[in-house]
């Protein structure tokens, strides 16, 4: 960061041009993850997916990409105009504020706020509104049923997820997710799903709860990128798609967008605070920024592909099924490890 | 079970059969697909498939069963008589062919596929064949003529007939004309019973 700085001189360009960074990411991880989830769906049932456009229909992803950007951009015409041209934007900036204290490497993170966990927490509640907004603005009973389920659906999951990143915290000390990063360095034996790099005994006994953090942790995050069993809000057997029905071409590549990034997002704040974010399961070995990079993604894309298998393998779950999932499974679970973590850290 | 037992029992039951299906998808995920990548791999068709028809009009009698058969009125055939002048040759199954053909349409467009026209015909010069591919851009594209017949050939063929039936008639006439007019033999009376 300091390098780019000198070398521009200038504190305003260096600060777009790195909160730029992650948006050249964004699109090319959406391109892969596209591509991967395509294939991964086809081969989980028997079919080769596409395989014309370039080698094993390498170019498809960029293909639906370019369609989607020449595509009209119809609103409807009794949608609320404002709020339907404003919704993808603020689903998206929500995605994206995220990005912000995501630690890719040792050397970079897009701001070193101490409060990056919280920061997380906040603004993944906005690409909520966004989609409130959409299903909202749409005038279209699917939409506003989708985004009607979409809300109830975040407020009943952001609570074990800011639980289980509550307990990370209380392991590691710090809400910074750098310095999270930083106290697992070391190898596999340091990462806070093990117990992290505490006293052997202490260590022994945080295991099972950290395990069970972090499982939970995972089950709530696929519920908050609405992905299935959680896809209540975009449901396209019942509600044809949800909150994303009346958007079309470059808005409702936004939508996709964004919940492919919001997808990378969960993954990574698991990384970061279960696996040890951008440190090499090796120790020293393999180690550096640019290492930090590459085991940063390939640890959210292993997680990633983890979600795309639940995905073609389990159905939808009930309104209720969901309710009864948070509410009763998951938080009260969460509880328990809340406070045995708790005891074992004092002791 | 009580109340606690099921809860915990549905988080067991819950865990396991998603554990249970991950395990089938992974497997499916490393076992070769199904997909035949169909225009340059194509299965084997049946052996008794109904595809496209042929006609080879070289066996073709004319004697229009096909086109009676036919459930959707697909097949058009019009026949002009030969002469006795002329010898049609034979058949591959030995029979004399007495018709020239020169209209054989089948409109496949219409063809429901049933075969009906296949079983009928006495020199089974109507085939079911194994291609399938045959789309087209044009609709009048899809009203195969299997008749081989030009349309000189055609004129003369008309023309021979009608020369035949004059004479045929003049003979007639001449003959009506030559014989006295005989009344027609009595009809035998019908046996006493």
């Amino acid at each position: 960061m300091e390098f780019i700085q000198t070398l521009l001189a200038n504190e305003l360009v260096v600060s777009i041009l790195l909160s730029l960074l992650p948006l050249v990411f964004i699109i090319a991880y959406a391109l892969v993850v596209l591509y991967t989830e395509m294939k991964v769906a086809a081969h989980i049932q028997d079919r080769v997916a596409y395989m014309r456009t370039g080698w094993h229909g390498l170019l498809q992803p960029i293909a639906d990409m370019l369609k989607l950007l020449q595509k009209e951009d119809i609103i409807p015409d009794k949608a609320d105009r404002l709020l339907f041209r404003l919704a993808p934007i603020i689903a998206f900036v929500g995605t994206y504020a995220a990005y912000a204290v995501l630690p890719f490497s040792s050397i970079y993170i897009g701001s070193n706020i101490n409060l990056g966990a919280f920061f997380l927490v906040a603004v993944g509640s906005l690409v909520v509104v966004g989609i409130l907004m959409a299903g909202w603005a749409s005038n279209n009973k699917w939409s506003l049923f989708g985004g009607v389920r979409s809300a109830a659906q975040m407020i009943s999951y952001e609570i074990p997820t800011a639980i289980a990143i509550i307990i990370v915290v209380m392991i590691t000390g710090s809400l910074n997710l750098q310095d999270v990063t930083k106290f697992q360095d070391g190898g596999i034996g340091n990462w806070v799903v093990f117990g992290g790099p505490l006293p052997w005994l202490q260590k022994l006994m945080l295991m099972p709860f950290t395990i069970i953090t972090f499982f939970i942790l995972f089950v709530s995050s696929i519920a908050e990128v609405n992905r299935t069993p959680f896809d209540l809000p975009e449901a396209e057997s019942e509600l044809v798609q949800g909150f994303n029905t009346e958007y079309s071409g470059m808005r409702f590549a936004m939508f996709y967008l964004s919940e492919y990034a919001n997808l990378f997002t969960v993954s990574a704040v698991g990384v970061a605070l279960f696996l040890g974010g951008w440190s090499s399961p090796f120790g020293t070995f393999m180690s550096g920024p640019v290492w930090g990079l590459f085991w940063f993604v390939a640890k959210a894309y292993v997680f990633v592909l983890v979600q795309i298998w639940v995905r073609w393998t389990v159905p939808r779950l009930r309104v209720d099924q969901l309710m009864y999932v948070s509410w009763k499974v998951l938080t009260p679970w969460l509880f328990v490890c809340l406070l045995s973590v708790g005891l074992i850290l004092v002791l | 079970m009580s109340a606690v037992g099921t809860y915990f029992y549905n988080i067991f039951r819950s865990l396991y059969t998603v554990v249970v299906g991950m395990k089938i998808t992974i497997n499916h995920l490393f076992t070769r697909s199904a997909t035949v990548q169909y225009p340059t791999v194509k299965m084997k068709i049946p052996e008794r498939a109904r595809n496209r028809l042929y006609v080879n009009i070289d066996d073709c009698i004319g004697c229009d069963q096909c086109s009676m058969a036919c459930p959707v009125d697909c097949i058009t055939i019009d026949t002009i008589k030969s002469t006795p002048d002329v010898d049609l040759g034979l058949t591959s199954k030995n029979t004399k062919k007495r018709l020239y053909v020169p209209r054989f349409d089948i409109d496949i467009a219409k063809c429901c596929y049933c075969g009906l026209c296949v079983w009928p015909c006495p020199t089974d010069c109507i085939v079911m064949t194994d291609v399938y591919e045959f789309s087209e851009f044009d609709r009048k594209k899809l009203v195969y003529s299997f008749s081989n017949m030009t349309s000189e050939e055609i004129a003369g063929a008309q023309e021979r007939l009608k020369k035949y039936d004059e004479e045929q008639t003049a003979k007639k006439a001449a003959a009506k004309a030559a014989a006295p007019i005989t009344p027609p033999p009595p009809k035998p009376e019908p046996p006493a019973s």
